[in-house]
This record gives structure tokens, C-alpha cells and sequence, in this order.
């Protein structure tokens, strides 16, 4: 079995609160990211599925570097990213790219779109123009765009073009490890399943990595190979994305099954039986984070946290039914 | 029994550079609804889905124009009313839900005010028996404690909490229809799976009649009892959700649903070729013949009229005029 590419060990990030201008006072800790283990494999989609403050997107910038954790490691290839330094580093940085939600934003305006690609390449290689240009038409067609775009600005495009430029962006490098942040939520439906299917292309092509991050179960279990289901900062459920649909084991998951809409209007749909919202991360519950809201809460869920086990073949859960 | 809402043949405009340009946003549109019934307006962003509505509630922005078509609400023709006479039917008897709640209420008013201005203005409640409404209207969309609530600000609610409020102020007339705009697009998944529960309580408890425009087909699935699909300013199939989902006799909808992801399956999605059409420019004939599977020579010149394909159900394309409906069936099976 091959090494995993990327390794996430309780990691942890905690973000200080406090108040007041002169006379600061602290008033604690948001933990975003609490205890985060993972691992993506070569060739791999693992879907990150959470709603909005879970916790998913201090966890993109962990491993984009974008933020040092708190505690805990990430190893990339076998080496802790935290230690990496100089061409070390620089490496990282070509290997792991990103491509954001919004593709109207992540896209300067006043750059021609192979400047925009070429990018990357300028700050990473010592390839010649011409060698630049070259490799610049070739992800561009990679993308299933035609290499004259080139000259062309942002603006000249819609939206599921401008993310298909990101996406060029993003693997002009020869990157093993593409971060996926709600790459098509912004996008309009039929243009959602093109710019799906092209990743799916590209991945089965060039053997890269995902970490496909997203809030739409639909989508999400898709798209990926297997799921990490996140909660107030933590991993609450991992598992194949057809074992987790078919057997989805933790009551957030379940929650998170009922509250999916329906692909067809004959669909049985269990009723949502959660109620409230995501609690504060300044404050979590204690115990399990989920026990305010989960319809199974037991005395001790209020007291102790569960830690996560296995459950099955590559599925592990973090609750204490199991 | 008489329709509560009948759209037949609006048609409205953009006009801009002094009118030497138009943008035929809504393009000879017919529907109608029942009370107590939900249709869902479905089609991508730009296909005139939010014009449409607006057409209704007569809330257009000053370049558009209605300019031929009516629409006749509970027995009243909507499109001659002057203003002042819509004022009186808006927020009393059709209301309006915008897809972003902290933009449809006002950051300098408490909740129970903005709540409370409806039956103030419309049914000329007052004091105690105000306050009592507003405290059912809030109770009636599930938010907890009321009394508390309502003397709290828009900034002190999560995006939910809003969305519900704006519930309660669109209930607060008492209206027959609420015309719900993308309600639940800023929602996560868990708030939004509450907040259509509670819109489907309000419908089962009021008989109001709803229509829910959006792109998602999981929405429509949900809610609706029947649907229109919108391309390039037309609808282009209406009729039962169940039939359309079962099966769908327009391209494009069989195209919308087959890129829609199911949950536990791994088929391969279809890719709809291209993108939406700018209505600046419209494509010539059909205007979904450049992105479709089925395209046909008289695709490219000629615009296809409607055909009946069922009771209730209607269908805009050629492949349903020249073959017989068996043999179209078999072929796109």
C-alpha cells in the first residue's frame, strides 16, 4: 500500500478572543480546529462536508499555510510542513494549490488570463517564454478551454470558465494536491455537473489529489471517494462515500442525510430530527459537541467526548452508540 | 373553482439606451395557480425567473416594462392597476421572500416593528391585540421565546432566525399567495431543511398559495406541486413535479435532471454543453438549440409552439410536433 499523500494529526488551531482597545482583556478561545486527523491518498477525493463555522475552511488554510496550527502536524510526503524551509518549501507550496469558491473574486481583473496561469510558473520554474507559453496552452487545453484565451481577460468569461481558469491555475505546477474550496457552489446548474466531470477527468488523467470541501451532500458524495463528515471542529465520521450514503452511522451524519433535498419527489425521507443551530466554537458544549442537538444524547455524551473508532472497513465515527 | 393567480402570455421588457435596445426577460409566460398550490419557477440565473415575479407583485425596476400579457389575481386584472391600488393588495394579499434576509430587513428597526408593519398598515391593528399577532406570527415560525425576540435587532439573529422573520412579516398580511424569491440559497443545509418544514406548516395551517423560484431541483422535489422550467425568458415545460421528474419531455429538463448528483449514486452527470444564453443576444429559433442533445434543422430558424403531452402539461419542442408521442418516448429512452 502506498504512503498517504498529505497527513492530518490531531491538529489543532485555536484563534484568541479578546476585548476592549486600550486595556485588552482575553475572553478565551475559538477553537476552529480541534483535533483534526485525516489523510488524503494519491490519486484520491476526500470530501470535506460540514456547514458554515465547522471548521472546514481554518482547516484549508492550515494546509495551504495560510495560518500555523495551534498544536498538531501536517506531513506531506512523509515530512512535517511545519519543519519545511527554503527549497523545501518552495516545493510545498508548488505541489498544494487551491481554487476557490468564487471565481468572479479569485481572479484579478486587470491580468490577461495566460498571465493569470503563467503565474505560478514564473514564481516556481526557470522555463523560458516560449517554454512558458507552451505549458500555459497546454493546461489551459487541459481544462477544455483553447489555448488563444490567452489574451483574453477575466471578464470576458462566464462563470464556469473563470472556474475552469482557476483549475488551469491551480495545476500549471505539476501539483500532486489541489484544495477544493466549494469549487461550484457559486456556479449555475447545468455548469456545476461540466466543471465536475472535468475534475473527474483530470484527476483520472493526471493522478492528482483532492480535498474537495463542501456543504452539499449531494455533491460532495459524488465527487469524492471517501467523506469526512466535521463538526464544531472535529471530525465526527469518516468513510467510503457509498458506505457513508448507505450506513451513515453518526447522528450529525444522519442529520445531515434527513436535511439532504430530494432527488425525486417519490423519495421516502426520514424527518429531520435535529433542531437549533451550530453552537458557538468560543463556548462549545462540553462532553460531545453534538449532545444539545443529537435526538440520541446519553448522560455521559454531556460529560465525556467520545473518541473516534472503527466502525467497519475504513469507517471510523466518533460517538458513543458505537 | 377560479384560479388565484393566472398568467397568460406576459411578456416583459428591458428597455435601455432610450429603447433602442430590448432584452425580452419574460417572453410570452402563462401559468396558473391555485389556492393552497405551490409551483416551482426552475431555470439557471438570467432565464427570468425573478422578472417574472416581479411582473406580478408590480415591483419592477424603472428600465422594465410589461408590455403585453395579464395577470389576474383572485378575479382582478393586475397589469392596469395603478400604483396606489397595488399598494393595497402588496403585503396584504401577496407577499414577497428575497433571497437574502439581512438586505430584506431593516438594521434600525426591533423585529417586532418590522413584523408588526404589515397589520398595522393593512388591517389597522394597534396595541394589545398587535403585539399579540406579532407574537403569534413569530410563534407560528417556530422562534423561541418571542417575547424576547421580537425586542431584538436584526444584527442579534443568525441567518435562519432572519430568513424566519422575514417569514413572519410576508404572514403578517394574511395573504393568499407569498412569492418566495431563492429563500433558502444562504442557508446551510440543516437550517434550510428546518425552514422549508416551517413554510410547509404555514402553508398546511393558512391555505396560502406559494411560488418558490429556484434553480435547485431538490427544492422543487420537496415543495412543489407543480413546476415550470424557464430557458431564455420562456418556459419551456409545465406541468405535475411527478410527471416532469418521471419523465421529463423537454431536453432541457431532461438535461437539468440528469446533472442533478443523487445522493449514494456514482453515475456519471450530464454535462449541459455551453452556458445560458445572454438575452441581449438571443439565439436564433429555439434558444436552447445550440446546447441541445436533439438539435434539428427547423431548431435553428423556427421558435416551436407549445404541445399538450398530458393532462395539465405542456411542452415547447419540436421533437414532441413532428413524431408521435410513443415513438419520441422510445427514442429517448
Amino acid at each position: 500500500m502506498p504512503a498517504p499523500l498529505l497527513e492530518l494529526e490531531n491538529l489543532q488551531k485555536y484563534f484568541p478572543v479578546s476585548t476592549g482597545t486600550l486595556l485588552r482583556r482575553k475572553l478565551g478561545w475559538v477553537k476552529a480546529v480541534d483535533g483534526v486527523d485525516f489523510a488524503v491518498w494519491p490519486g484520491e477525493t476526500l470530501g470535506l462536508i460540514g456547514e458554515s463555522g465547522c471548521g472546514k475552511t481554518t482547516t484549508s488554510k492550515l494546509i495551504l499555510l495560510q495560518e500555523t496550527p495551534t498544536a498538531g502536524t501536517i506531513r506531506f510526503g512523509g515530512e512535517n510542513i511545519s519543519a519545511l524551509q527554503g527549497q523545501e518549501l518552495m516545493r510545498y507550496r508548488r505541489e498544494v494549490q487551491v481554487v476557490f469558491q468564487d471565481p468572479y473574486s479569485s481572479l484579478s481583473p486587470r491580468m490577461r488570463v495566460g498571465d493569470i496561469v503563467a503565474e505560478p510558473l514564473e514564481i516556481h520554474t526557470d522555463l523560458s517564454r516560449e517554454a512558458l507559453h507552451e505549458r500555459v496552452a497546454e493546461v489551459l487545453e487541459l481544462v477544455g478551454l483553447q489555448s488563444e484565451v490567452a489574451r483574453l481577460f477575466p471578464h470576458e468569461f462566464s462563470g464556469g470558465q473563470r472556474q475552469r481558469i482557476a483549475i488551469a491555475r491551480a495545476l500549471a505546477t505539476h501539483t500532486r494536491l489541489i484544495v477544493l474550496d466549494e469549487p461550484v457552489s457559486s456556479l449555475d446548474v447545468s455548469i456545476r455537473a461540466q466543471i465536475m466531470n472535468q475534475l473527474e477527468h483530470l484527476q483520472q488523467t493526471l493522478g492528482v489529489s483532492y480535498l474537495f470541501i463542501g456543504h452539499d451532500l449531494a455533491t460532495v458524495a459524488h465527487i469524492s471517494h471517501r467523506i469526512a463528515v466535521m463538526y464544531l471542529g472535529q471530525i465526527v465520521e469518516l468513510a467510503d462515500s457509498l458506505e457513508l450514503c448507505a450506513k451513515p452511522l453518526h447522528p450529525y451524519t444522519q442529520a445531515l442525510f434527513a436535511a439532504a433535498l430530494p432527488s425525486h419527489p417519490d423519495q421516502r425521507h426520514e424527518k429531520l430530527r435535529i433542531t437549533g443551530e451550530v453552537p458557538s466554537a468560543l463556548n462549545p458544549p462540553s462532553g460531545c459537541r453534538f449532545h444539545p442537538r443529537c435526538p440520541h444524547a446519553m448522560p455521559q455524551c454531556a460529560v465525556e467526548a467520545p473518541v473516534r473508532k472503527d466502525v467497519g472497513p475504513r469507517h471510523t465515527v466518533a460517538c458513543h452508540l458505537y | 373553482m377560479a384560479a388565484l393567480l393566472r398568467v397568460s402570455d406576459l411578456q416583459t421588457h428591458y428597455f435601455s439606451f432610450g429603447g433602442t435596445r430590448v432584452v425580452k426577460a419574460v417572453d410570452r409566460v402563462s401559468f396558473t395557480l391555485d389556492e393552497g398550490e405551490t409551483i416551482g419557477l426552475v431555470g439557471e440565473s438570467g432565464c427570468g425567473k425573478t422578472t417574472t415575479c416581479l411582473s406580478v407583485v408590480g415591483l419592477l425596476p424603472p428600465a422594465a416594462r410589461i408590455v403585453a400579457g395579464s395577470i389576474e389575481f383572485a378575479g382582478e386584472e393586475l397589469t392596469t392597476k395603478r400604483p396606489r391600488e397595488l399598494r393595497r393588495i402588496r403585503g396584504r394579499q401577496i407577499a414577497m421572500i428575497l433571497q437574502d434576509p439581512m438586505a430584506s430587513l431593516n438594521p434600525l428597526f426591533s423585529i417586532y416593528w418590522q413584523v408588526a408593519e404589515p397589520a398595522y398598515h393593512h388591517q389597522g391593528m394597534r396595541g394589545r391585540s398587535l403585539r399579540q399577532r406579532v407574537r403569534d406570527l413569530l410563534r407560528a415560525v417556530r422562534i423561541a421565546s418571542p417575547e424576547v425576540r421580537m425586542r431584538e435587532y436584526p444584527h442579534q439573529m443568525s441567518g435562519g432566525m432572519r430568513q424566519r422573520v422575514v417569514g413572519a412579516i410576508a404572514m403578517a398580511g394574511g395573504p393568499k399567495l407569498i412569492i418566495a424569491d431563492e429563500p433558502t440559497t444562504n442557508l446551510d443545509v440543516t437550517i434550510q431543511a428546518q425552514y422549508l418544514e416551517v413554510l410547509k406548516d404555514i402553508q398546511q395551517e393558512s391555505g396560502v398559495a406559494l411560488i418558490f423560484v429556484t434553480h435547485n431541483l431538490g427544492i422543487v422535489a420537496k415543495m412543489c406541486d407543480k413546476m415550470a422550467v424557464m430557458y431564455a425568458g420562456k418556459i419551456v415545460e409545465h406541468g405535475a413535479v411527478r410527471d416532469l421528474f418521471r419523465s421529463p419531455k423537454h431536453p432541457y429538463t431532461q438535461a437539468l435532471l440528469g446533472s442533478m448528483p443523487k445522493l449514494g449514486s456514482k453515475e456519471p452527470l450530464y454535462a449541459i454543453p455551453g452556458h445560458p444564453p445572454n438575452l441581449a443576444q438571443p439565439p436564433s429559433g429555439c434558444a436552447f438549440h445550440p446546447r441541445c442533445a436533439h438539435t434539428m434543422p427547423q431548431c435553428v430558424t423556427r421558435d416551436p409552439d407549445y404541445h399538450q403531452v398530458g393532462p395539465n402539461w405542456t411542452a415547447k419542442c419540436w421533437l414532441l410536433d413532428k413524431q408521435p408521442l410513443e415513438e419520441y418516448a422510445s427514442a429517448i429512452a
